[in-house]
């Protein structure tokens, strides 16, 4: 196996970027998909009426607002932690 | 120079090593976000979506996060010292 050029560096780097960010997004969808289901769909019937998909999307929403405070959060906590030592 | 050697510096070149640890911190901050929503999702956000999380939801997913990180480490002292207290007892 030969040295990795530059060029090929990056590729592979962006390859795993990509990887990444995959996984990060269907993490979120399951996550999502689970949640919202067990909020907006309290008795599964025939087909989805019209209140369970406004719920489901408002739901959707909310759960991208919850995990950006999350985040947020988590990210100042380890911060605050980290200037202790 | 060994063969192993070689390999290692042919494979994981300096640039490469930094890129993959920090991709990894990464990882591993996002998969606890991923679970943390999880966890303040169930306990914060109890009523039906509308179309903007409320103050005091904002407030309990924020109070949340610490809270949790706060309950591990009482969690960890605490387990730290029931084992402390089994191994002096038995060695006595």
């Amino acid at each position: 196996m030969s040295k990795l050029s530059p060029a090929q560096k990056d590729e592979l780097m962006d390859e795993f970027k990509q990887q990444f960010a995959i996984a990060n997004a269907q993490e979120l969808l399951e996550k999502m998909t689970e949640k919202c289901f067990s909020k907006c769909v309290t008795k599964p019937g025939v087909s989805l009426d019209s209140s369970e998909n406004k719920c489901i999307s408002m739901c959707v929403d909310r759960f991208m607002e919850s995990f950006n405070i999350i985040s947020r959060s988590y990210s100042s906590r380890i911060q605050r932690e980290s200037n202790k030592v | 120079m060994s063969s192993n050697d070689d390999l290692s510096t042919q494979i994981l070149d300096k640039d490469l090593q930094e890129f993959i640890l920090a991709e990894r911190q990464k990882a591993q901050f996002q998969a606890q976000v991923h679970r943390l929503n999880s966890i303040c999702w169930d306990k914060c956000v109890t009523d039906k979506p509308s179309s903007k999380l409320d103050s005091r939801t904002e407030a309990c997913l924020s109070n949340c996060v610490d809270r949790f990180i706060d309950t591990s480490l009482a969690i960890t002292q605490r387990f730290a010292n029931i084992i402390q207290k089994q191994a002096s007892q038995s060695f006595h």
